[in-house]
C-alpha cells in the first residue's frame, strides 16, 4: 500500500504555495457583451433574413402611403370625372383612370386602407378570442379541455368560406360584417395554437416554481404562459392578415365586397373584369399588383418570424 | 381502428348538422321574403307562392321538412327559377365542377411533389432557389387575379388558349392552372421541409450503405414518410380548391356548381343557396372524414396520439 512516488519530500514543501492567491486585475467573470433579451436576439436573427425585412420594409411603406397617400394625391376617390374616363397610366394619373374618369392611383391607397384594414382587425380580434379560448383550455385541461377543444374541433371542420360567405348573405356586405364573418370562423386556429402552447408550457418548472410561490392562476397566465407563447401567436397573426386580405378581395371578387364609391382592391379588380377584353390592363392589374404584393410581404414576413422567434426550429 | 372510425363517423354528421342548422338559422333571419320584389302582384298569389314554398307553415315545422330534405336529398324548387330544382342544378353543375376539382388535384399534387423533392434533394442549389420563389410567389398570388392575368396575356393578348368555357381539353388548361398553382407551391413547401428531415433519418442512410439507387430511395423510402404531412393539409386544401371553383368558374363562365351558386347569392335564390350549401359543406366533411382515415391508415402511431389528447 505504500506510494511514496508521489509524495513530495518535507524540504521541497515551499512556503509560497500557502499564500493566499492575488486577485487578478483581469475580471474573467464579467459579461462583456450586452446581454440578449429574447426580442433582441429575434430582431438580431429577422434582421439578417433579406426577404423578410424587404416585406416589412414594403409593408410599412404601403401603411404610410394608405394613411398619407389619398391626402397628397389632388384627384378624390368617390368624384366622376366622365371626360377624363378610361385614360391609360400617364403624368397625371399615374395608374391611369377607371371608367368613370376617377383616379385608380388614389383608389388604390384608399383600397390599401381597406384591406389594411380588414386584415389586421381580423387578426386582432383572433388574436383576442383565440388566448382566452385557447388559454383557458389549455390551462385548466382536464373535461374543460375535451369539452371546449370538442366545439373547436367541430368549427374547424366547417368550411370557412362557405360560413363567411353565408354571413355575408345574411348581414348584407359592408366592412364590420366582413370582419365580423372572418372573425367568426377565424378565431378557431389561434385558440388551437395557444391551447397546444399553453398544454406544454404548463408543465415546465418555472411555472410549478411560480405555483409554489403561491402566485393566482391570472398571474401565472399573464406573467408565465402568455409571454412564452408568443412567437407562434405572432407568427399566427402575421400569417392571418394575408389570409383575410385574400377573403375579403376574393368576397368582393364574388360581388359581397364594401359597395361603391368606395373600393377595395377586390372590388377594384372586380369591376375591372368586363373590361379586360376592350385592352385596360391598368384597371386590373395594379390592384392585382397590390393584393399579390401584400400577400407576398405578409407570407415572407411571417416565415422570417417564425425562423426568427423559434430557433429550436432552425435547421 | 374501428372504434376510431366511428368516432369520426359520429363528429361527421354532427358537423353536417351543425352547418345545416346554421344554415337554416341564418337564412331565416333575413328580414323580409324572397317575394319581396314581386309585391305588387295579387296577394293571392303570394299566398300560394308562399305555400308552394311551405313559407305560411311555423318555424318548427319549416324546420324538420328542411332536415327531411336533407335526409332524403331533395332539395326543393330554385325560387327564381321555379320550373328547375335544387337537384337538376346539382346534377347539371357538380359533375363539372367536380372534373375541374380532381383533376386540379392531381395536377397540384403530382407537381407540387415532384418540385418539392427536387428542391429538397437539391438543397440550397439553383433548383430549390426557383422552386421555393415559385412557391411563395405561388402562395401569394390569388387564384382570381392569376385567373383574370392568364386570360388578359394567354389567351387575349398571345391569343395561344381560348378564354373561356369549359368544351374541349384545350379549354381547361387556364382554368387549372389558375387553380392549381396555389395548392402546388403549398405542396411544395411541404414537401420540401418534410423531405429534408426525412433525408436526415438513419434509415435512409442505411438504404444508401445498402447501394440502392438514389431513385429508388428517395421514391420507396422517402418519399413515403415525406408525403405525411400532405396528406393531413389534403382536407383544407380541398376546401379552398372548392371554395376557389366559384370564382374560377365565374371568371372562365364554366357552368359548374360554382356559377350557380354565386348567381343564386346573387339572386337571394334561398333554397339554392340553401341546398348548395348543405351539399358542399357534407362533400367536404365528407373528404375530411375520408383524409383522415386513411391517414390513420398511413400512420399508426396515429391512435396513440389520439390516446393522449384525449386523455
Amino acid at each position: 500500500m505504500t506510494n511514496t512516488q508521489n509524495l513530495v519530500s518535507p524540504q521541497a514543501i515551499k512556503d509560497e504555495w500557502f499564500r493566499p492567491k492575488q486577485k487578478e486585475q483581469g475580471r474573467a467573470e464579467s459579461v462583456v457583451r450586452p446581454s440578449l433579451s429574447y426580442w433582441k436576439d429575434a430582431w438580431r436573427r429577422l434582421r439578417k433574413n433579406k426577404l423578410a425585412m424587404g416585406g416589412l420594409v414594403f409593408l410599412v411603406l404601403l401603411m404610410l402611403f394608405a394613411i398619407f397617400g389619398p391626402i397628397f394625391s389632388p384627384y378624390s376617390v368617390t368624384a366622376t370625372d366622365y371626360p377624363s374616363q378610361n385614360q391609360a397610366p400617364s403624368a397625371t394619373h399615374w395608374f391611369g383612370t377607371d371608367e368613370a374618369g376617377r383616379d385608380v392611383f388614389t383608389r388604390t391607397w384608399y383600397g390599401a386602407r381597406i384591406s389594411l384594414f380588414v386584415g389586421i382587425m381580423a387578426a386582432l380580434i383572433d388574436f383576442f378570442i383565440g388566448i382566452i379560448y385557447g388559454g383557458v383550455s389549455g390551462y385548466k385541461g382536464g373535461r374543460t379541455d375535451t369539452v371546449m377543444m370538442r366545439v373547436v374541433e367541430v368549427l374547424y371542420g366547417l368550411p370557412h368560406l362557405l360560413v363567411v360567405i353565408l354571413l355575408m348573405v345574411v348581414m348584407g356586405a359592408s366592412l364590420t360584417t366582413i370582419i365580423v364573418a372572418l372573425t367568426v370562423t377565424g378565431w378557431v386556429g389561434m385558440a388551437r395554437i395557444v391551447r397546444g402552447q399553453v398544454l406544454q408550457i404548463k408543465t415546465y418548472e418555472f411555472v410549478t416554481a411560480s405555483k409554489s410561490f403561491g402566485a393566482k392562476t391570472s398571474r401565472i397566465i399573464r406573467k408565465n404562459l402568455l409571454p412564452n407563447t408568443m412567437g407562434p401567436i405572432i407568427v399566427q397573426m402575421t400569417l392571418t392578415v394575408p389570409s383575410a386580405i385574400f377573403a375579403e378581395a376574393f368576397l368582393s371578387f364574388l360581388g359581397l365586397g364594401v359597395a361603391a364609391p368606395f373600393a377595395s382592391w377586390g372590388v377594384m379588380a372586380n369591376d375591372a373584369l368586363p373590361v379586360i377584353l376592350s385592352g385596360h390592363w391598368w384597371r386590373l392589374f395594379f390592384p392585382a399588383l397590390f393584393i399579390s404584393l401584400t400577400m407576398f410581404a405578409f407570407n415572407v414576413l411571417g416565415d422570417g418570424l417564425q425562423d426568427a422567434l423559434d430557433p429550436k426550429l432552425r435547421r | 381502428m374501428a372504434k376510431y372510425i366511428l368516432k369520426r363517423f359520429i363528429m361527421m354528421i354532427a358537423t353536417i348538422l351543425i352547418i345545416s342548422t346554421l344554415t337554416f338559422v341564418l337564412m331565416h333571419s333575413i328580414p323580409g321574403s324572397p317575394f319581396d320584389e314581386e309585391r305588387t302582384s295579387n296577394p293571392t298569389i303570394q299566398a300560394n307562392l308562399e305555400k308552394f314554398y311551405k313559407l305560411d307553415e311555423p318555424m318548427h315545422v319549416q324546420y324538420l321538412y328542411y332536415l327531411k330534405s336533407i335526409v332524403t336529398f331533395d332539395f326543393g324548387p330554385s325560387i327564381k327559377k321555379p320550373n328547375e330544382s335544387v337537384n337538376e342544378l346539382l346534377a347539371r353543375g357538380f359533375p363539372i365542377s367536380f372534373e375541374l376539382g380532381m383533376v386540379t388535384i392531381l395536377v397540384a399534387l403530382l407537381s407540387g411533389t415532384i418540385l418539392g423533392t427536387l428542391a429538397a434533394l437539391r438543397h440550397n442549389g439553383i433548383i430549390d432557389y426557383l422552386a421555393m420563389t415559385f412557391a411563395v410567389v405561388g402562395i401569394s398570388v390569388p387564384n382570381f387575379v392569376l385567373a383574370t392575368l392568364l386570360i388578359q396575356q394567354v389567351a387575349v393578348t398571345w391569343e395561344l388558349l381560348p378564354a373561356a368555357t369549359w368544351s374541349s381539353p384545350l379549354h381547361m388548361i387556364l382554368p387549372i392552372l389558375a387553380l392549381a398553382t396555389g395548392p402546388t407551391a403549398i405542396i411544395a413547401r411541404l414537401t420540401r421541409s418534410s423531405m429534408l428531415e426525412v433525408l436526415t433519418q438513419d434509415y435512409i442512410k442505411m438504404a444508401n450503405a445498402k447501394g440502392l439507387s438514389p431513385i429508388r430511395i428517395v421514391i420507396r423510402h422517402a418519399l413515403r414518410n415525406a408525403l405525411m404531412p400532405v396528406v393531413t393539409i389534403m382536407g383544407t386544401m380541398l376546401a379552398g380548391i372548392l371554395t376557389g371553383t366559384f370564382v374560377i368558374e365565374k371568371i372562365f363562365a364554366i357552368p359548374g356548381m360554382g356559377k350557380y351558386f354565386v348567381e343564386s347569392i346573387n339572386n337571394r335564390d334561398y333554397p339554392v343557396i340553401m341546398g348548395s350549401t348543405v351539399f358542399y359543406s357534407a362533400f367536404l366533411v365528407f373528404m375530411l372524414f375520408l383524409v383522415d382515415i386513411v391517414y390513420g391508415f398511413l400512420d399508426p402511431r396515429i391512435k396513440l396520439h389520439r390516446k393522449e389528447g384525449d386523455a
